[in-house]
């Protein structure tokens, strides 16, 4: 066949065309839902150890997720939002990178921070906006962030992350830090323009950056085939990019483990940027405002409780004598209690002091705003009931 | 009549319109079968089809550009970006598009037939992201209609007359008060002329001034005010582009007096316009500076936000300190 030089394209002579049939993308998976290994199959590097911290990290954030949707419901804080479903996703993919890798998240990754060392009272601290959270309480619940552990802070307006993603793994390039970048994001956001830059420039400064796409069939009630997409998902995007991509079962442990493993090498050794679509289900309501009942079924959603990450690990790892249920049981108990105490400890905590207000609106307060904080503290001065947060100590 | 809270009215709203006319479509993140994340749009898929009532891919400048062609083809675009917070990926295609489309075509081409529905404003521990008032930055682009209600009855007039409106119009819905807000509203169509700002209530000693949420608590603070023996003046602007010199300037006349209260941040924001204005068309008859009441210039805070606020109480010692002048 003829080839144009230039393009180094084939010449056809007659209409050849392509469409989303072309290309079919596979899904890896190691661990079936019956906790048993497929035969054959490619492993990713693991340990013992490695495998039941991300179990109990995991078996934490489920917890964490359950206790807070009450405490939620209770009033105590004024908004959660779960990973249920989706934990091996976030855990399993923060094990296989170094703690020297930037994650940002979309905002159901608290997996991936827990996985990092974040504690119980750091996550309490956030919830409760008081004045010990990193993120001084300007927040909404979730928003986590956290420079020591390498995790940026999160921001809601979606997809925002995508493309500082390539900025910043350009950087660790130009820096030689041996570095690379997770960027997770839902089927949704993928929809933004954010996106669809992000992996543009990704592929043409080839930089070290993973991109993560949590594939857990809904953006709030709108359902991903045929209403977020018309297409075979996020994957077949990347390739469209020329991007290394892969397909992965986001409900395996040993899957994400496995791709985020060698995404890491790609990116790291290779300077190739990556795509990762993890197949999951959002088990839980989109937050605690919204319920799910309106937009799905119950059988769906019990479809997909068999798939459940958390119980396929367990299986798994009790069948290779790793885990016993008493264990599950222990550290279930031990969590739930030490979530508690955290809770409690945290909402006695103050809110930040009122002077907060206006840093790091830049790096100093301008003269102007210095100027606004001293008229709002006289006005809470002149009446302290209606700011009780604040007015018992303002000078 | 009937008894609706303001989402209702908002539902009512599109309801008729997409009864009159076949081509008025309603669309957005999750606006579908779901109704949409408050539930301004339930129903309308069941009574027109998912054809005219349907949910987007999560992409606000794509639901802008759609809705912009949409419109440019004659249909009624009436777009939900799902809150206010989120319209800035659309920012191109409001700032450059909508508000350009007419002027730059010779009146070839127009999107009269857009409207932008958003949720605005905080009061609902939101913290920097479902919270802003974003007025100000496209109350800045001349060829956008910017208008707000501040309850019930206001909503469904007003936004009936936003839709069928041949101009685009950005139509910002007080979220706090959507299902706060209740009041007896016509189940039939009726309108209410944009442009056009409203005397809620007359008074001879100061004008107090402002929209949407704002007015609630204007109407607070007003009462107090009312109770020291301060007769207020109190304008609703309904309609922030273009706005209603002319009623504002003759209450202004009359009273010599201006609190403007605004949710948004106050550098930049618009009642800096207002006042400007003001000034110029009323400068000898002011007995005191015009006044803004607003949030301070940070980011929309979450645990300090009862005291950024321009809350009522911000408001009655503005009236109190102009009046003491
Ligand atoms: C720019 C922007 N538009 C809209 C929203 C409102 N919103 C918050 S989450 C969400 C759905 C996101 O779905 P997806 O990306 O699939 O992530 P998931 O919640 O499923 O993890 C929407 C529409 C937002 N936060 N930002
Ligand atoms: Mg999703």
């Amino acid at each position: 066949m003829a080839k144009d030089k230039k393009h180094n394209t084939e010449i056809v002579t007659k209409p050849q065309w392509f469409d989303g049939e072309s290309v079919t993308i596979p899904m890896l998976q190691i661990l079936k839902e019956d906790g048993s290994f497929h035969k054959n199959a490619d492993m990713p590097e693991y340990d013992k150890d490695l495998i039941v911290k991300i179990h109990d990290t995991m078996q934490f954030i489920r917890t964490l997720d359950e206790r807070m949707i009450a405490a939620q419901r209770q009033g105590r804080i004024s908004f959660y939002l779960a990973s249920r479903g989706e934990e091996a996703e976030s855990v399993a993919s923060a094990a296989a990178l170094d703690d020297g890798d930037m994650i940002m998240g979309q905002y159901r990754e608290q997996g991936a921070l827990a996985y990092r060392g974040f504690t119980v009272e750091q996550f309490m601290n956030q919830l409760f906006s008081n004045e010990k959270d990193l993120g001084k309480g300007r927040q909404m619940p979730v928003h986590y962030g956290c420079a020591d552990l390498n995790f940026m802070t999160i921001s809601s307006p979606l997809g925002t992350q995508i493309p500082q993603a390539t900025g910043y793994a350009f950087g660790q390039k130009m820096d030689k830090t041996g570095k690379c970048t997770i960027c997770y994001f839902g089927e949704g956001a993928a929809s933004e323009g954010d996106f669809h830059a992000a992996l543009n420039m990704a592929s043409v400064y080839k930089v070290p950056v993973i991109f993560f796409c949590r594939n857990n069939g809904y953006a709030i009630s709108t359902p991903s085939q045929g209403e977020q997409y018309g297409g075979d998902g996020i994957a077949p995007r990347g390739i469209g990019y020329g991007m290394k991509t892969i397909r992965i079962d986001g409900n395996d442990v040993f899957a994400v483990l496995k791709a985020t493993q060698e995404a890491r090498r790609l990116a790291v050794e290779e300077n190739e940027p990556v795509l990762i679509e993890a197949m999951s289900y959002r088990m839980s309501g989109h937050s605690t405002s919204d319920d799910p009942t309106g937009y799905r079924t119950r059988e769906e959603e019990d479809d997909w409780k068999v798939k459940d990450p958390l119980d396929r690990l367990q299986k798994w790892m009790m069948n290779e004598g790793w885990l016993d249920k008493d264990h599950v049981e222990e550290h279930h108990a031990e969590v739930k209690a030490k979530v508690l105490a955290a809770l409690k400890e945290a909402e006695k905590v103050p809110a930040p002091h009122i002077d907060e207000l206006i840093n790091d609106v830049y790096d100093e307060p301008t003269p102007l705003l210095k100027e606004q904080l001293e008229e709002l503290k006289e006005h809470i001065r002149k009446y302290p009931d209606a700011y009780p947060k604040t007015s018992g100590r303002i000078d | 009549m009937a008894k609706m809270n303001l989402l209702q009215a908002i539902n009512s709203a599109l309801d008729l319109a997409m009864a009159k006319h076949d081509n008025v479509y309603s669309f957005g993140e999750d606006t579908g079968g779901f109704g949409g994340v408050f539930r301004a749009t339930s129903g309308l898929t069941e009574k027109y089809g998912k054809h005219r009532n349907f949910n987007t891919p999560l992409v606000e400048q794509g639901i802008i550009g759609f809705a912009n062609g949409l419109a440019s083809q004659g249909s009624y675009a009436v777009a939900e970006i799902q809150f206010g917070d989120y319209i800035f990926p659309a920012f191109d295609q409001i700032v450059n598009e909508s508000a350009k489309f007419r002027y730059r075509s010779g009146n070839e081409f127009d999107v009269g037939g857009l409207t932008i529905r958003t949720p605005y404003g905080g009061g609902i521990a939101g913290g920097h992201y479902h919270s802003q008032s974003p007025e100000a930055y496209f109350a800045h682009t001349p060829g956008m209609k910017i208008v707000t209600p501040r309850n019930p009855y206001e909503a469904k007039g007003l936004l009936l007359s936003a839709i069928f409106d041949k101009n685009p119009v950005l139509f910002m819905e007080p979220k706090r008060l959507y299902r706060a807000s209740t009041g007896e509203v016509p189940e039939e169509e009726y309108t209410i002329p944009l442009g056009k700002a409203d005397v809620v209530k007359e008074g001879t000693d100061i004008t107090v001034l402002g929209w949407g949420a704002q007015m609630e608590v204007t109407e607070k603070a007003v009462e107090k005010a009312e109770q020291d023996g301060v007769s207020c003046e109190v304008i609703d602007l309904r309609t922030i582009l273009p706005w209603d010199v002319e009623t504002v300037t003759q209450s202004v006349l009359k009273t010599g007096r201006l609190v403007i209260s605004q949710e948004a941040p106050i550098t930049g924001g618009f009642a800096s316009e207002i006042a400007a204005t003001v000034q110029d068309k009323c400068f000898l008859y002011l007995e005191s500076p015009i006044a803004r009441v607003s949030g301070i210039d940070v980011p929309y805070p979450l645990c300090h936000e009862k005291e950024y606020m321009a809350d009522h109480l911000k408001i009655y010692e503005a009236i109190k300190r102009s009046m003491n002048y």
